[in-house]
């Protein structure tokens, strides 16, 4: 399951907060495309493009694959279809009640091992 | 309460597992540490009930529930700050092993609740079925704060589409 937490959307918002990362994003949902095609159509070393690349791929935004000496570059898992988000939200809604029953399962194991004892004696 | 002797080591948390099952369907799956006839004394029990029903991140305290646990009986769960409720009836209840209930509030909307609980050695398994009315009912469904995590990303993805469209070339 994919995990959301805020460092991840601070992640995200920094890696938007550059035009040519979000030219990158919006080059990639046409098509995946290597870093030299990037770096060309940006008019950027390659070095300049990689590290464009690596802030969106820390933030989640873009993954990339190495073929060879390629480096292919697409959008990353962080846009979840509906679906799987949909469930998640349902999941962590349960995990939460689920945890604070847990506590209170525990509790009435305690409180029966507590007169239980009472009871023998 | 405070009576913990010998040495007890602090339980593995469980894992939650969710399934939509079918378009009207969804399974909720965990395994409690506990016998069935504990866990089943947790949610047939208001004042058990009441401890774990409402996450602190839904953003709502449970104001009442009221529960009469038996078939035909009803119940009914009333929430600050808004004074919504969550009422129904109990269709059957068979101690430590399976209870059904129906969910009303959302009028024709409503959907069927079944738990099933399971003794596994000193653990239990529990299954929790819920059956809507339609496909969109079930879409519709609402997890409370847990929604707004999802609106953000939604707001992010949207904000992604127009910050591309506006850039892009």
């Amino acid at each position: 399951m994919v995990q959301y937490s805020g460092s991840g959307l601070d992640a995200s918002f920094a890696a938007l907060s550059d035009a040519t990362r979000r030219g990158v994003l919006e080059q990639l949902r046409r098509a995946d495309a290597s870093i030299t095609d990037l770096a060309d159509k940006f008019q950027m070393t390659l070095t300049g493009m990689k590290k464009h690349v690596d802030v969106l791929e820390q933030a989640g935004l873009v993954m990339t694959e190495k073929v060879g000496r390629v480096r292919t570059c697409k959008l990353g898992l962080r846009r979840l279809d509906e679906e799987a988000a949909w469930i998640e939200r349902h999941r962590q809604l349960w995990d939460a009640r689920f945890d604070a029953l847990d506590e209170v399962v525990e509790q009435l194991k305690r409180k029966e091992k507590v007169d239980g004892r009472k009871k023998r004696k | 309460m405070d009576a913990r002797s010998e040495s007890e080591t602090t339980p593995m948390k469980n894992r939650t597992t969710v399934e939509r099952t079918s378009e009207r369907e969804l399974v909720v799956t965990r395994t409690f540490n506990g016998p069935a006839r504990i866990v089943f004394e947790a949610w047939t029990t208001p004042e058990l009930f009441r401890q774990w029903w409402l996450p602190k991140s839904v953003g709502m305290v449970l104001r009442s529930c009221e529960m009469d646990v038996r078939a035909g009986g009803q119940y009914r769960l009333a929430f600050e700050p808004d004074g919504m409720a969550f009422f129904g009836t109990y269709l059957e209840v068979t101690p430590h092993s399976r209870l059904v209930w129906t969910n009303e509030e959302g009028g024709e909307d409503g959907s069927v609740t079944t738990v099933t609980f399971e003794d596994k050695g000193d653990k239990t398994l529990l299954v929790l079925h819920e059956l809507y009315s339609s496909k969109e009912a079930l879409d519709a469904a609402g997890t409370g704060a847990a929604d707004a995590t999802v609106e953000t990303f939604a707001q992010l993805d949207e904000l992604l589409l127009t910050l591309g469209a506006s850039t892009g070339r």
